[in-house]
């Protein structure tokens, strides 16, 4: 087995509260540099994670326990404070589905922007166009300006770019907010067959039965440590059991 | 943007502004979208990156060029001939700068909800920027060279190339300062009201309403020299080599050494404030998603 995703002891702290006003650094150096001009909040400790090329792995926690700081530890968009994050392969996110739409600009044109944002080279966005029209079931409406989708229409056609961006490892944040109930149905099933084709997911999502459906393993993080690493029913059982 | 390999690498470790050559695709991209939602829901749309600069011209043209007596005239011997064309031609490049850099440096907060969700080379913004206000800079450059062969211009190769130097020195120096304001930005808002404050000084710490000649002859050589050292005064010189010279019957001076010296000066400064806008950008970026 290969390792897609290698995470080594890695931590991150943020700052809570800067303060920046001119009076506040004048009195904090008045007097005598005492104490911390900002807050600090420890949102990841020394957590280590390996996941091989294939598995398919859920992030469970509460609110602010770190999974998706992890996740964007892993995309690349935040960068370690200490400790090392690798990758092999192209790695691509639905995190937020549709962060790189904009409103003005037709369906047609948010594709591309999307479909480029997330990695893909112009030929590959020509070539698989019409899938990804299809499959989000936008027809006549591709060359209208997006602000008049109706919000399923919008999320559908954010995700059908994202899923068909075939990166080697996927990041997938709360992907339930997509659409009704038969598009969600799709997209599970298309998120099973993307499993199934031996790509790596790694999945935050706080519908217990829908990961447990998805994922083989379960990561359980709390305040920015791993408790629990093992089979995704151990996992959703500790995470019940808290 | 990395390739199928099969190595372990580093997410999120930008290769600077080759990132931005390896993403140009997305770069075009960019850049039409700005084009496509600058002058949405408006009726006169893309006119309008005519009316304001052909307003501003007419309001400058009458009060310094007629009021002020910059323009020469019968009546008034001593003040530049054809002087709409010499006011225009540094007017279109004030205003390249202006746009270029202002857009800049707003550009990575503006696209903060991208960048603290997708990682992409984030040079991207600042430089979509630049060639959006570059798309914006060529109709003005057009209605600059009719009124300029309606005055009989009849340059040489040197003059053009000069020209095209001038405009180099002012895109890389927006580039430049765009990414080192832009990152800075991020952290402290205050960098959006400096800049507005200094492309307020950049309009008039280069000859562009008035001449050189003038500079000279109150500062003495010293300071006139400290005056050239700006690379946008050292553009525009090139800018009314080019377009205004030719027009004249060439008895107007331009800056001693301007060829020899002042344009690849310029072009080195322009050249060292992009590296040092790309070192600081680089080393600030890792921070962006957090502090956004």
């Amino acid at each position: 087995m290969t390792i897609a995703i290698e995470v080594k002891s890695i931590d991150k702290q943020f700052v809570l509260r800067r303060s920046r006003s001119i009076k506040e650094v004048f009195v904090w150096l008045i007097k005598g540099r005492k104490g911390e001009l900002s807050e600090k909040f420890h949102a990841l400790k020394g957590v280590d994670l390996e996941v091989q090329q294939g598995e398919t792995v859920a992030l469970l926690g509460f609110n602010g326990s770190g999974k998706s700081t992890l996740l964007k530890h892993i995309s690349g968009v935040m960068i370690p404070d200490s400790g090392t994050v690798r990758t092999r392969g192209r790695v691509a996110g639905l995190i937020e589905v549709g962060a790189g739409f904009h409103h003005d600009l037709s369906g047609r044109d948010n594709v591309y922007l999307n479909g480029a944002i997330l990695g893909m080279t112009e030929e590959q966005i020509n070539e698989r166009f019409q899938s990804i029209v299809d499959f989000a079931e936008i027809g006549q409406f591709i060359d209208t300006e997006v602000k008049f989708y109706s919000s399923g229409m919008y999320l559908r056609l954010a995700f059908s770019v994202a899923v068909h961006t075939d990166p080697e490892v996927f990041l997938v944040d709360e992907i339930l907010a997509v659409g009704d109930e038969p598009f969600q149905k799709k997209c599970i099933a298309k998120i099973q067959e993307l499993a199934s084709d031996g790509k790596t997911l790694v999945v935050v999502s706080h519908d217990l039965d829908l990961v447990s459906r998805i994922c083989d393993r379960g990561v359980l993080l709390d305040h920015g440590e791993v408790r629990f690493d093992g089979p995704i029913h151990e996992a959703v059982a500790k995470m019940r059991g808290q | 943007m990395t390739q199928t390999n099969s190595e372990l690498v580093r997410p999120g470790v930008s290769g600077g502004l080759a990132d931005v050559v390896r993403a140009r695709f997305l770069l075009k991209l960019l850049v039409r979208k700005e084009l496509k939602v600058r002058y949405r829901g408006s009726v006169l749309g893309l006119l309008w990156s005519y009316v304001k600069p052909g307003v501003q011209f007419i309001v400058f043209y009458v009060a310094l060029g007629i009021f002020l007596g910059l323009e020469q005239s019968p009546t008034n011997r001593g003040g530049l001939p054809n002087y709409a064309i010499y006011l225009f031609s540094g007017i279109i490049l004030i205003n390249f700068f202006t746009e270029a850099l202002g857009n800049a440096s707003r550009s990575i907060v503006g696209n903060g909800g991208l960048i603290k969700k997708i990682y992409l080379p984030r040079q991207l913004f600042p430089v979509a920027s630049v060639w959006v206000s570059a798309v914006h800079f060529f109709p003005q450059l057009m209605i600059l060279l009719v009124a300029c062969f309606f005055s009989g211009w009849n340059p040489n190769l040197i003059q053009l190339l000069a020209a095209v130097a001038g405009f180099l020195i002012v895109a890389l120096l927006a580039t430049g300062l765009g990414l080192l304001f832009g990152a800075a930005n991020v952290y402290f808002r205050d960098s959006e009201n400096f800049v507005d404050m200094l492309l307020m000084i950049a309009t008039w710490a280069s000859p562009v309403m008035y001449a050189w000649t003038m500079v000279q002859a109150k500062v003495g050589d010293f300071w006139f020299t400290v005056y050239q050292m700006n690379p946008i005064t050292i553009a525009v010189e090139t800018f009314h080599y080019a377009f205004w010279l030719p027009t004249t019957d060439g008895a107007q001076a331009i800056p001693p050494h301007l060829l020899s010296l002042w344009i690849p000066v310029g072009v080195l400064i322009s050249a060292a404030i992009l590296l040092w806008g790309q070192l600081t950008f680089r080393r600030l970026e890792g921070r962006f998603a957090q502090e956004l």
